[in-house]
């Protein structure tokens, strides 16, 4: 299996490439659109800015929605997740609008960037979260989350101050806001997870 | 439920060994940075720093390598500092799988390399490294000192951090220069004045030396992570141990 990372320049997609070599799976980096239909799999990884990322991912656009459209799994981690929507309050510029729903920043009265290991509660069936302990601990570094429009797809919350999405499944459309290529064992899990349902 | 409490080992690299002697003295070889790296993930680090003390020139080579290696075996966060000075130096240990970089000297002679760290690779990658020391040339008593602990600069450490908060900081990795090394205590002090002028993650730093002395810079000094290095190295006791003991205290800690 081959998958593909679209990389928008400032993301960490080194730790991510070799999280999913550990597991057996070769990347490739993406960066002809053209590439996408070949592809077992996409991964939306996980730095950056929603406005710089839009802006890179403008040429991705149209090749990510065909691909969105054959149902070739799509998984978005942190920020990749949350250019599934169309728009953030961290700024301007368009995500591709595959859910509806948009992002928001914390309102909490605790410290912006949610940023170190926290839980995640399963509160749906979930391809992702198959077989994880009740207590998964997961790496979390952000300042926004997504808010989708239908709670059906919400399948992991985690709480801070209050309970956001952590884990979105919708389709082919598989996002995490927290890193699974941070996350230890768990994250380890989580990517098998998702490669066993592609071999499906 | 809610966010743990971190516990994070830091290693010092020469050359690519771990050292270890007070950082701002002398230095002995205790390992291998990949080795240890794992040691610690297995016993529950929530996180490593790795900050490069070399002083040579082709240093960076060196670091790149190390930071590779590292990343493609361990599946928690990492943290570089060490001799970063600009943008692309951030950038390229960035593409080689550090999750973090701190920058400290460069941060404090050039403020805006944390803006547009932040601007580019977001604030969540970007640690401000501050080192303290308690004088009488400020008004909260504790004065920013740079390269290493060597330059006294005349700043107030609340008013540093607050800047470095502004501009864009993730996080703060404040190091008490009284305490690094003596195995005293972190400085609750320090911490304390730091912690409630910032709403950013700290990270406590220097002079940890019992178990107690971790509860107190949670408990007391309101940290969000304890930065250790020689404890740890010279085996006084596990992660997994200072995790059982905060856990048994009532702090939220991840126990794997």
């Amino acid at each position: 299996m081959i998958f593909g990372i679209i990389d928008y320049g400032a993301s960490n997609i080194f730790s991510l490439i070799h999280a999913l070599k550990r597991l057996n799976i070769n990347t490739k980096i993406i960066g002809n659109p053209k590439e996408i239909e070949s592809l077992d799999a996409v991964i939306l990884p996980g730095v950056g800015n929603f406005t710089s990322a839009s802006q890179i991912m403008l040429k991705f656009k149209e090749n990510l929605l065909k691909a969105c459209e054959s149902n070739i799994p799509i998984f978005g981690i942190c920020l990749g997740l949350q250019l599934f929507f169309e728009e953030s309050e961290e700024g301007f510029g368009k995500g591709l609008a595959f859910l509806d729903g948009k992002v928001v920043k914390f309102k909490v009265n605790l410290k912006v960037p949610h940023m170190g290991w926290n839980s995640i509660k399963k509160v749906r069936s979930s391809t992702l979260l198959k077989d994880l302990n009740s207590e998964a601990w997961a790496y979390f570094a952000h300042s926004y989350y997504p808010l989708p429009k239908n709670d059906e797809i919400i399948k992991g919350v985690t709480d801070y101050g209050i309970e956001f999405p952590s884990v979105i499944e919708f389709k082919n459309l598989f996002g995490t806001q927290f890193h699974p290529e941070k996350s230890g064992i768990t994250g380890q899990r989580i990517l098998n997870n998702f490669i066993e349902y592609l071999k499906k | 439920m809610g966010l743990a409490k971190r516990i994070i080992p830091c290693l010092d690299v020469d050359k690519g060994r771990v050292v270890k002697g007070k950082r701002f003295g002398d230095l002995r070889d205790v390992g291998d940075p990949v080795e240890m790296a794992i040691k610690y993930r297995d016993d529950g680090a929530d996180e490593i720093v790795f900050l490069d003390i070399t002083a040579t020139i082709e240093k960076r080579k060196t670091l790149i390598e190390v930071v590779e290696k590292v990343a493609s075996k361990i599946d928690i966060p990492f943290t570089v500092g060490g001799g970063i000075r600009n943008v692309e130096d951030a950038f390229q240990l960035l593409r080689s799988g550090a999750d973090k970089i701190s920058i400290n000297t460069a941060a404090f002679e050039n403020p805006e390399i944390i803006s547009t760290l932040a601007d580019k690779f977001g604030s969540q990658c970007v640690v401000v490294a501050i080192d303290a020391k308690r004088t009488f040339n400020t008004r909260s008593g504790y004065e920013v000192f740079t390269h290493s602990g060597k330059v006294a600069t005349e700043t107030d450490v609340v008013e540093w951090a607050k800047k470095a908060e502004a501009l864009g900081s993730g996080e703060l990795l404040l190091t008490s220069i009284d305490r690094d090394g003596t195995r005293m205590g972190y400085d609750l002090d320090l911490l304390k004045l730091v912690t409630s002028s910032v709403k950013i993650p700290v990270i406590a730093s220097g002079g940890v030396g019992s178990l107690d002395h971790f509860y107190q810079a949670f408990y007391f000094g309101n940290a969000d992570a304890t930065l250790a290095a020689s404890v740890f190295h010279y085996g006084d006791f596990t992660i997994k141990q200072i995790k059982e003991f905060l856990y048994l205290k009532g702090i939220k800690v991840r126990l794997v």
